[in-house]
């Protein structure tokens, strides 16, 4: 069975040319993975893409005209980035689009995987929530501020929407190995195997030399191995690369944990089998006793705005604390009885001072950027106090100051940029399931005339 | 006396990245088992000189062995979750400097 990763993140772009390559090959399967927690809180909480539209489009237009043409299933995991409802939403309407800009007519399964806040109190209360790590424990004041809840889907939901006719499979949050395992246990393979497949093709082309997310890879998988193949002539897969990325991202090289179980890959062998193809065997898969899938959420913050500044003179560079100091204490006094303190908070960010515990160089930095960074209840509140802040940090006096006409060198006009709402994760926990199914649900749509 | 190697001289990798938001993990490699076994039995880099180096629970740091590759894995926790308001790094890709700059005798 032959299965083919587009690349490592949909919108990241991959060479038409890789395209046209495996073009000539049997191909039984085509995935992408279009998500991350990288990026951070924002999207998932904002429901927006961190992927370009346009290249969002490019990367799924030249795959699926082709996919749709040779009858082979085309499917795309964690739609939008971070695969809740209005992410999947974005994700059909593009297809809609390139359906109707190509004259398609297919059928697409579109698989949801958001809960409600019901679901996780539900959890919680039975105790069935596990922590993922320290400093974010979860609680029901949090359930509660958490708007958008996405799970991790597993296989199952992947195994069944490919048990039907649908030409396209589109999913809203999943494990990324989910996407590439799901039809290769479905076909019987082992387990182990296919999963270890999966976790490392999941990045595209980022187990090959030259490494790079943005390029097609492709796994041929059999009953006792699987191998990697880069699509693009150019790439070559090297034992070292593949087993470097095996580690990848992951707290152990050893282990990849799923919601189905663990893989043990502490007896995997590494062959190389051609100069651009790495044939890996002997990976295990355990079950879990005990099921689960993560939950993941983010909370609204607040509102940023921020101002970026460079700083050039030495002496303002030495009071530079001094500076911040002064403008901090005028903004909540001259605002007391407008905008109450608690209400924002306002940080200095520094660049180019020595870090913390490494040696401070010979000749001292003589150009500091700073940004001055406000993160309030509101946007307006957020305008203003960084507003206030940058007026009067660009004035601020210190002992010695002989630079009295400015202490900020703006680099654009305007010199405030208003950020939008902020989100923190408030979730990135797992919940302990009866059914690894429980918190998806199928639809089928005809796409096209 | 010549002088002893940071370890960013004896790698060919250093490097740090999220593993989810809550950890930072970072993969040394090095050129040859040689090299790889001099930093192992070295025994510089230990769970309690990477938490007083990183500023983190000792409890939480796992420091592993990846032969097949001539690697070394180190995961932290971080002081700051992923996108929290004080962040500075928030896919944690640019955390591997203290590490690099450790002396290995």
């Amino acid at each position: 069975m032959k299965i083919i990763a587009l690349n490592g993140l949909l919108g990241y772009g991959y060479a038409a040319e890789s395209l046209e390559n495996v073009k000539g090959m049997k191909i039984d399967y085509i995935g992408v993975d279009a998500g991350s927690t990288d990026p951070g809180p924002h999207y998932l909480g904002n429901g927006t893409s961190f992927t370009d539209r346009n290249a969002v489009k490019r990367d799924i237009e030249l795959a699926l005209v082709y996919a749709l043409n040779k009858k082979i299933p085309f499917v795309i995991g964690s739609a939008g980035g971070s695969g809740g409802k209005v992410h999947v939403e974005w994700v059909k309407n593009i297809i809609e689009e390139i359906a109707a800009g190509n004259k398609l007519n297919f059928k697409m399964a579109i698989i949801q995987s958001e809960v409600t806040k019901e679901y996780v109190r539900g959890k919680l209360r039975a105790g069935k929530i596990r922590e993922m790590g320290p400093g974010l424990p979860l609680t029901e004041e949090v359930i509660d501020k958490c708007d958008r809840i996405v799970t991790q889907i597993g296989i199952g939901p992947f195994m069944k929407a490919l048990e039907s006719d649908a030409d396209v499979i589109l999913a809203g949050r999943s494990c990324d190995t989910a996407i590439y395992a799901a039809p290769a246990i479905k076909a019987g393979m082992d387990m182990g195997l296919a999963f270890h497949m999966a976790k490392i093709m999941e990045c595209g082309s980022m187990c090959s030399e030259p490494m790079t997310a943005s390029d097609i890879m492709t796994a041929t998988i059999e009953k006792d191995s699987f191998t990697l193949e880069p699509a693009n002539p150019i790439r070559r897969c090297t034992i070292d690369r593949v087993a470097a990325h095996t580690m990848y991202e992951q707290g152990n090289p050893y282990f990849i944990y799923e919601p189905d179980g663990v893989i043990d890959l502490k007896e995997s062998k590494y062959e190389q089998i051609s100069d651009r193809a790495v044939r890996v065997s002997n990976s295990k898969f355990i079950e879990a006793k005990e099921k689960t899938l993560k939950l993941e959420a983010a909370m609204l913050a607040g509102y940023r705005t921020i101002s970026i500044a460079g700083i050039n003179d030495p002496l303002t560079i030495k009071n530079i604390d001094l500076v911040f100091d002064t403008v901090k204490k005028f903004v909540v006094e001259n605002m007391k009885d407008k905008i109450a303190p608690e209400d924002y908070l306002i940080t200095l960010r520094k660049y180019g001072e020595p870090l913390p515990g490494m040696p401070i160089p010979e000749l001292p930095t003589n150009n500091m950027g700073v940004i001055l960074d406000v993160v309030a209840k509101t946007q307006e509140k957020a305008n203003t106090i960084c507003a206030l802040a940058r007026a009067r940090m660009l004035h601020t006096d210190y002992p010695g100051r002989k630079s009295t006409a400015g202490n900020l060198a703006f680099p654009y006009s305007p010199s405030d940029i208003y950020c939008g709402p902020v989100y923190t994760f408030g979730m990135y926990h797992l919940a302990v399931v009866d059914d690894l199914c429980e918190t998806s649900s199928i639809s089928f749509v005809k796409v096209g005339a | 006396m010549r002088k002893m190697p940071k370890l960013i001289d004896l790698a060919t990798v250093v490097r740090s990245k999220n593993a989810g938001p809550l950890y930072v993990t970072f993969d040394v490699m090095f050129p040859n088992k040689s090299v790889f076994e001099k930093v192992k039995f070295s025994k510089v880099l230990t769970e309690k000189y990477i938490a007083k180096l990183y500023g983190v629970d000792v409890k939480e740091v796992s420091i592993i062995m990846y032969d097949i590759v001539n690697s070394l894995k180190i995961t932290i926790p971080r002081n700051e979750i992923s996108g929290a308001l004080a962040d500075t790094d928030v896919y944690g890709c640019q955390q591997q400097v203290p590490l690099s700059n450790v002396i290995i005798p």
